[in-house]
């Protein structure tokens, strides 16, 4: 039945090679789908919260006798584990210090470096690159900031402006070669980004066991950044949120401007929506895909700068976690939009601030979070599985098609 | 065989494309549906040949109810559709395309086109197709492989044949070999429904026709009605179809193309040592099938080929070798053929459309940042002037109709001054009513001194709006002809003749032999190959 049901729909023209144009619809779906993706994600991760939990299976053992039992046991494990996740988040009244209880703080800690890549994804794909080499970028743009950080000292204020201008080169170098060989030779971007992400952790791996490594250590990791490298903490040494969430706050209304305001952004939404009419009115699209990369890959090596000046003070070969493919899916959530992008980088610090608390008070494995995590990715990626589970119409655009 | 259609309503979400339809073809007519682009006319046909389920509605096939959950329930009630564009495997033979699908297969499920071949031979000399089951269906000219699509329905016992815009891909010559072979088919008992949006084949061709509008039956004619009735009603309202055009007063040659030759990465020359000129205020229509160069000469203009030789000039400026923002800047105007592709981005609003190559030039942008207030009111303006039929300028330009998103691009391109006017197809797939404002506006540009070159496959375009034609064939040019030649003249010249000795045939021998290019063509690759 769904085969012929195929067959039956008119299929609008393909212009564009299928691969991209299911990134694309991936990518600018509406915010509703976005929005339903985490609910259904939480709505799945609950039950999976319940099934794990001995109290509940418990209760099910004499499910017959008292179903209500069962029923109470799985609203309170994952009432509970979800609240432990929201209070670790935002607001924790039950906390022993009172740092512990603001966990909207630290949220707001992890989502700084999200936010920046997460942008660094968003931009590239409006241009209609999907730059997967966040990971590399944000490495890059580490170890070039941690050079300036503790191999030179200068004074306070020019010595982190120095740092962060190092990480943006060095995120935009590790970009800009992926650009360079789209534009030049047609290199697809996808792959030269995922090889670059390797080239990036053996190099750094290289630099950490020779030029850039701590004497003083076995280990293969830097000298601590000087104090004057290190951005500010913005409410005292309590609280970890520093001043890298006002250069990405400024990042996101920067991206917003280029993008929907300036004669560039035009040039790179045009490149991304339709590259052979940008070609044919006069814009240079090898050039469009070359600078697009190198901002991109500067935004991603500004993430890198918040993780070493912010947080990690050294560099070690772990510094971007996984920071670099949560980026994809938080620009994924975002619709590639940059506002959009920097809510999703929210909710996933969130999901990290939360999951600790989650695992330690409510006793829930930490690996939920990545489950979520993951199905919100399903979901985002599959819009007529969202679409199919809440009846919405697809808004298609049809002609008479005579 | 005797069908018909009653109520066939086929909707797709909000959009309704066919309105309760009702058509009866009977035994042994040729029936024309005639309609303007996106009228709903091949979705009709799609329902009728089950590629669509119809929302509402019966279909009827000798007054028995039938229903179809695909083409094959169609064929095996005797339907077959010749489509727009072949279905056809470029690299299998005429037996193997016809076969495919409904092989016959020996013992072990070996292939066997024996049987195919006969029929295919039974059938070609019954019609007079002159096909060869074994030549390779790449190398054959484009009305052969309609006339293998033909084969492939017969060989099925199509009693109906359903030919949707049959024409739109052959030479003059071959469309009236194409309307012999319908009024041999009909003579066979063969019932053809013919969809077309071209007046004078209707005309010349049907038995009755039927005109869809806007998804509805709006009446049926009779073949003898005048053309400029069966437009109005094509169209809802009445529209002149000769334009009013003042012979062109040319002034000095500002373009001239010298020894162009376009190549492709592979060496092989697109366009061959192409020279011509045009002088201000004179329209040149370049003439050709499809794919013989034409693209390739007006992207050499614009910058976008990598391999040109040769000279453009405009104005004493060189263009060759220039980008394409510098010749855009130089003041060449440019209508690419595939609007959709090329001259349009689909999901920025019209607006932003109507500023894609303007967007960097005073007031739409300042210091890098554009203005939007101006875009806006710039769309308005060009709205209004240009009569875009649309609810906002902010709307998704692929929301508008063909007819609308040309008048954008022409709007965008006419809105500077121009020292050179390119338009390629700049009718295609647009609605009469809208052909009729394009044209003028074209004809308003070159009237303001601008050299013009206008390329189209359409002959009608062309004769209507050509001060001078050119025929491209294969890369070649085969003489630049004045404005009013006949269409016996350009359409030998289409077909690879150069203009003197199509002159000297068409003085020297009897119209009949003339028709026959392209067919003796085929007649000898198929010589070769037995």
């Amino acid at each position: 039945m769904s085969e012929t049901q195929k067959v039956k729909d008119p299929t609008p023209p393909v212009k564009e090679s299928q691969g991209s144009q299911v990134v694309r619809e991936i990518m600018s779906g509406n915010a509703v789908i976005s929005v339903l993706a985490v609910v259904v994600a939480l709505v799945i991760g609950g039950i999976l919260i319940a099934v794990t939990d001995p109290r509940v299976s418990t209760a099910s053992g004499y499910f017959f006798a008292d179903p209500g039992a069962t029923f109470s046991a799985i609203w309170s494990s994952v009432s509970e584990a979800y609240g432990a996740l929201w209070r670790g988040a935002t607001y924790d009244p039950t906390a022993r210090t009172w740092q512990g209880q603001l966990g909207i703080f630290e949220t707001l800690t992890f989502a700084t470096p999200l936010i920046l890549s997460g942008l660094a994804v968003t931009l590239a794909f409006r241009a209609g690159l999907f730059n997967i080499g966040a990971q590399g970028q944000i490495i890059l743009g580490a170890a070039f900031a941690g050079a300036v950080g503790f191999g030179m000292h200068l004074p306070p204020v020019i010595h982190l402006l120095a740092v962060i201008l190092a990480g943006a080169i060095g995120g935009a170098i590790w970009g800009g070669i992926a650009g360079f060989l789209k534009a030049k030779t047609g290199a697809h971007e996808v792959i030269v980004t995922i090889m670059l992400n390797y080239i990036a952790i053996s190099l750094v791996l290289y630099l950490l066991k020779n030029q850039l490594k701590d004497p003083t250590s076995t280990n293969p990791i830097s000298p601590q950044m000087d104090a004057n490298a290190m951005f500010p903490l913005l409410l005292g040494p309590n609280f970890r949120v520093h001043a890298g969430l006002i250069v990405a706050i400024l990042a996101v209304i920067g991206v917003g401007w280029l993008l929907n305001r300036s004669t560039l952004g035009f040039e790179y939404r045009a490149i991304g929506a339709n590259p052979k009419a940008a070609r044919t009115a006069g814009m240079l699209v090898s050039r469009g895909y070359i600078t697009v990369m190198l901002i991109s890959g500067a935004l991603a090596g500004l993430a890198g700068v918040a993780q070493i000046a912010g947080t990690e003070k050294s560099l070690d070969s772990e510094i971007a976690g996984s920071i670099g493919f949560d980026a994809i899916t938080v620009a994924l959530l975002g619709r590639s939009k940059p506002w959009g992008t920097f809510f999703a980088a929210l909710l996933f610090g969130a999901f990290k601030a939360g999951g600790t608390s989650m695992a330690v008070n409510a006793d829930v494995s930490i690996d939920i979070v990545a489950v979520v995590q993951s199905l919100i990715v399903l979901f985002i990626a599959a819009p007529p599985l969202i679409r199919s589970i809440f009846r919405i119409k697809a808004a298609r655009r049809e002609g008479a098609s005579a | 065989m005797k069908l018909e259609l009653k109520g066939i309503t086929k909707s797709f979400g909000a959009l309704i494309a066919n309105d309760h339809i009702d058509l009866v073809v009977e035994s042994g007519e040729i029936h024309s549906l005639l309609g303007e682009n996106g009228a709903g006319k091949s979705t009709l046909m799609n329902v009728l040949y089950g590629l669509y389920e119809p929302t509402a509605g019966e279909i009827l096939v000798d007054d028995k109810t039938v229903k179809f959950s695909g083409p094959a329930d169609a064929m095996a009630a005797g339907i077959g559709m010749v489509h727009q564009h072949f279905m056809l495997v470029p690299v299998f033979t005429v037996a193997e395309n016809v076969a495919l699908g409904a092989e016959s297969t020996g013992p072990g499920g070996i292939l066997n086109l024996e049987e195919t071949r006969r029929k295919i031979r039974e059938i070609s000399a019954r019609f007079g197709f002159d096909v060869d089951p074994d030549a390779l269906v790449e190398e054959l000219p484009v009305g052969v492989q309609q006339r293998v699509e033909i084969i492939k329905a017969l060989v099925r016992n199509a009693k109906i044949l359903i030919l949707d815009e049959p024409t739109a891909v052959l030479t003059p010559q071959e469309t009236d070999e194409l309307m012999d072979i319908m009024r041999q088919l009909k003579a066979g008992g063969t019932s053809i429904v013919f969809i077309s949006h071209k007046l004078r084949e209707v005309k010349a061709v049907s038995d009755t026709i039927t005109v869809i509008r806007r998804g509805k039956v709006v009446g049926s004619a009779d073949p003898s009605a005048a053309t400029t009735e069966l437009a109005s009603m094509m169209v809802g309202r009445s529209v002149s179809l000769t334009l009013d055009k003042a012979d062109a007063e040319p002034g000095p040659v500002t373009f001239k193309v010298t020894n162009l030759t376009v190549m492709n990465d592979a060496g092989q020359r697109l366009l061959d040592d192409v020279t011509f000129s045009v002088a201000d205020g004179e329209i040149l229509a370049v003439a050709g099938v499809q794919g013989n160069g034409q693209t390739e000469l007006t992207e050499a203009v614009l910058g976008l080929h990598k391999h040109v030789q040769g000279s453009i000039v405009l104005d004493g400026n060189e263009l060759v070798g220039r980008s394409v923002r510098q010749v855009l800047d130089a003041g060449v105007g440019f209508v690419p053929e595939d609007r959709q592709d090329d001259g349009l981005v689909g999901e920025f609003s019209i607006a932003e459309n109507l500023v894609l190559d303007l967007y960097k030039k005073e007031p739409y942008s300042k210091f890098g940042s554009m203005n939007r207030a101006v875009i806006a009111k710039n769309a308005e303006a060009k709205v209004a002037e240009f009569d875009v039929r649309t609810q906002s300028s902010q709307d998704a330009a692929d929301t508008l109709s063909g007819g609308n998103q040309q008048k954008v691009v022409l709007a965008r391109e006419l809105a500077r001054p121009l020292k050179l006017f390119i338009a390629s197809q700049p009718t295609r797939g647009v609605d009469v009513g809208s052909i009729e404002f394009l044209h003028k506006r074209i004809v308003a540009e070159r009237d303001a001194g601008t050299p013009v070159i206008i390329v189209s496959t359409e002959l009608d375009e062309v004769l209507e709006l050509g001060d001078r034609i050119a025929v491209l064939f294969a890369g070649k040019l085969m003489g630049i002809v004045p404005g009013k030649s006949s269409r016996e003249l350009l359409g030998l010249m289409m077909a690879g003749l150069p203009a003197d000795e199509a002159r000297a045939q068409l003085d020297g021998t009897v119209a009949g032999t003339a028709g026959t290019t392209p067919a003796g063509t085929a007649g000898t690759t198929e010589g070769e190959r037995s």
